[in-house]
């Protein structure tokens, strides 16, 4: 396949999200500027201008209208996706690390980290249908753990809410009265840093990746170890194939110790992975620095990666990737 | 294509104010092959009109089916920094390289492997020559099912001398400089002592493994008659062996005997080549 490069971003990208329909690609970096692309042909469609740090993280609603962006200048913003135009902004008193649209659209999880005296929580907001309604009042906040917390997402029927973070335990929380449920243990859980957590297409497993050189497959109900996929680099970010049974890892080594070392050295492909047989299929090269980013096509048949180079590159595959077995 | 503009008529804080100067944007195309072409002006730092043509080909990716609202958003109007894109930021490439999924083991090795093991003939076909039997890229020398009858270790294989080993008095080729005292009609006897003795049935030994020394070569090549002279290869800045040497035999024919006996012989894990040695060309 020849990939598609996109240089849009000035800074390492953060962060990848494609749209239901996958013909939407939004990426975010630490420049200020979150922007969307044709997720096809990867033409520039626009950018959302207004931020004033690094955006870390964002989700776009079902029906692709309203963007939400999570920025490290402390503030939360909605956008009309077709315009660009600035909706609501919602204010913190820290950086805000992650977003996720709740199942309906009618809530999101934010994330918001640790700053100063304050210590990192996770915040629930309602989003109104109307952007004049909305306002700018938490419907829970839960805090409670130490250190930033890298990913919450919504649970199954938006009951609960899954995070992860730099004390490497994975929770779920129940999303109506905040109390903790589960935690996952000291001896299958990860030793360092979650780094990214996604969900499955219909939501019933989800796969955390971790600084500590693995990324595992728990079941979203019970919280139960199902599958470990070890590799030799921290894992960034981490992306499930919605058609076929596979699993992708990007990362690489820290990117302060890039330029000390040979570009093989780094590790910097996205590394796929059988998902039940946890055996590596293949990788794919082509980053300059760690893959911070990836994020697979609602169809299954194209995936992008984010680098800390500042590169998005969009992949097509070849129909022999359809065909690969084991 | 490049009309300069007089300094005169420059305002003194040019820049956008002239755009109204230039012939509009033109787009040709897309063609039935996908060739677009899309033709621009522009002024450039020195205020000398540039036409910039861009010549892109729109390939089809996929025949990926999209939803209604996906066309829809197709025609959407571009906005934030879209809006005003260079046309040669090119902020979108296809690479140049072609990407592979690099599988860690090559397609469908698991499965052949234990076959394989049976079957070396498809690895190193060329490489696998055994030393036993002269059997090619049929097992390796360890498992040559003839070693049992070959002869006795003390007896090395007989083979024919290379023929290309036979090199050793290569004469010098012509529109190559040839030093007076080499040239044809000079005189040979003065001042050829030394190299005499340097290269006088001299066989070059490669292939030596870093353990040797000129002791073990001197062993090796003693059976085969009086040797004059053993020479390895030592690396100055790191004092290790570079891996070939020179031995020096008094009889041609001892020489010639050595090397017919000792090349491909393993030596030290390592299989030995032994040639003559060719006189310094220069």
């Amino acid at each position: 396949m020849r990939p598609i490069l996109m240089k849009g971003h000035e800074r390492p990208l953060t962060f990848l999200k494609y749209n239901n329909d996958g013909d939407l690609l939004f990426s975010c970096a630490k420049d200020h500027n979150p922007t969307v692309w044709f997720a096809d042909n990867g033409e520039r469609l626009g950018t959302y201008r207004g931020h004033n740090g690094a955006v870390w993280c964002c989700d776009v609603s079902r029906d692709s209208g309203r963007l939400i962006t999570g920025s490290a200048d402390q503030t939360v913003k909605l956008w009309n996706v077709q315009t660009g135009q600035q909706l609501f902004t919602f204010n913190f008193d820290s950086p805000a690390r992650s977003v996720d649209f709740s199942v309906g659209d009618k809530l999101a999880v934010i994330t918001s980290d640790p700053f100063m005296e304050l210590t990192s929580a996770i915040h629930v907001k309602r989003i109104a249908r109307d952007p004049a309604d909305q306002t700018g009042e938490s419907v829970l906040v839960l805090k409670g753990p130490q250190g930033r917390i890298n990913r919450a997402v919504w649970g199954p029927l938006n009951r609960t809410i899954i995070s992860g973070g730099e004390d490497a335990v994975i929770r779920i929380w129940d999303a109506e009265t905040g109390k903790l449920l589960q935690e996952s243990d000291k001896e299958s859980g990860h030793k360092k840093t979650i780094t990214s957590l996604v969900k499955s297409a219909d939501g019933s497993h989800f796969l955390s990746g971790s600084l500590d050189k693995s990324a595992r497959l728990w079941d979203t109900r019970t919280l139960t170890l199902i599958k470990t996929y070890v590799t030799e680099r921290p894992v960034n970010a981490v992306a499930m194939s919605p058609l076929l049974d596979h699993v992708v890892l990007g990362g690489g080594q820290d990117a302060s110790a890039v330029t000390t070392t040979d570009h093989r050295a780094g590790k910097f492909e996205a590394k796929f992975y059988d998902k039940i047989l946890q055996e590596e299929i293949g990788g794919v090269k082509g980053h300059f620095g760690p893959i911070n980013a990836l994020a697979f096509n609602p169809d299954g048949k194209s995936f992008s990666s984010g680098g800390e180079d500042g590169y998005v590159r969009l992949h097509h595959f070849d129909q022999d990737y359809f065909n690969i077995k084991l | 294509m490049a009309a300069k503009l007089r300094w005169g008529e420059l305002d003194e804080d040019d820049g956008e104010d002239l755009d109204f100067l230039l012939p509009p944007k033109q787009v040709i195309g897309p063609d039935d092959n996908g060739i677009k072409k899309v033709i621009e002006y522009k002024f450039d730092d020195e205020g000398n009109k540039v036409k910039i043509t861009t010549i892109t080909r729109t390939r089809k990716l996929a025949n990926a089916r999209l939803s209604k609202r996906a066309i829809q958003r197709r025609s959407w109007p571009k906005f934030g920094d879209a809006v005003h894109e260079d046309v040669g930021s090119r902020l979108t490439m296809v690479s140049t390289e072609e990407i592979l999924l690099e599988r860690p083991k090559p397609l469908g090795a698991k499965a052949e492997e234990p076959q394989a093991a049976g079957d070396p003939f498809q690895r190193g076909a060329v490489l696998m020559v055994c030393r036993t039997c002269g059997k090619k890229g049929d097992h390796w020398t360890s498992k040559c099912p003839y070693k049992d009858l070959a002869p006795p270790s003390e007896g090395f294989v007989d083979k024919p001398p290379a023929s290309d080993a036979a090199t050793g008095a290569a004469g010098a080729t012509k529109g190559s400089y040839v030093p007076p005292s080499m040239r044809a009609g000079a005189d040979r006897t003065t001042g050829s002592d030394m190299r005499r003795r340097n290269d006088e049935n001299s066989v070059r030994v490669t292939n030596l493994s870093e353990d040797t020394r000129e002791p073990d070569l001197l062993e090796l090549f003693r059976p085969f008659g009086t040797v004059s002279r053993v020479y390895v290869a030592i690396d100055q800045k790191t004092s290790m062996s570079r891996g070939f040497g020179f031995v020096n035999f008094v009889s041609r024919e001892d020489a010639q005997r050595a090397i017919n006996k000792l090349n491909g012989y393993g030596y030290d894990n390592l299989i030995l080549r032994v040639e003559w040695a060719t006189p310094r060309t220069s």
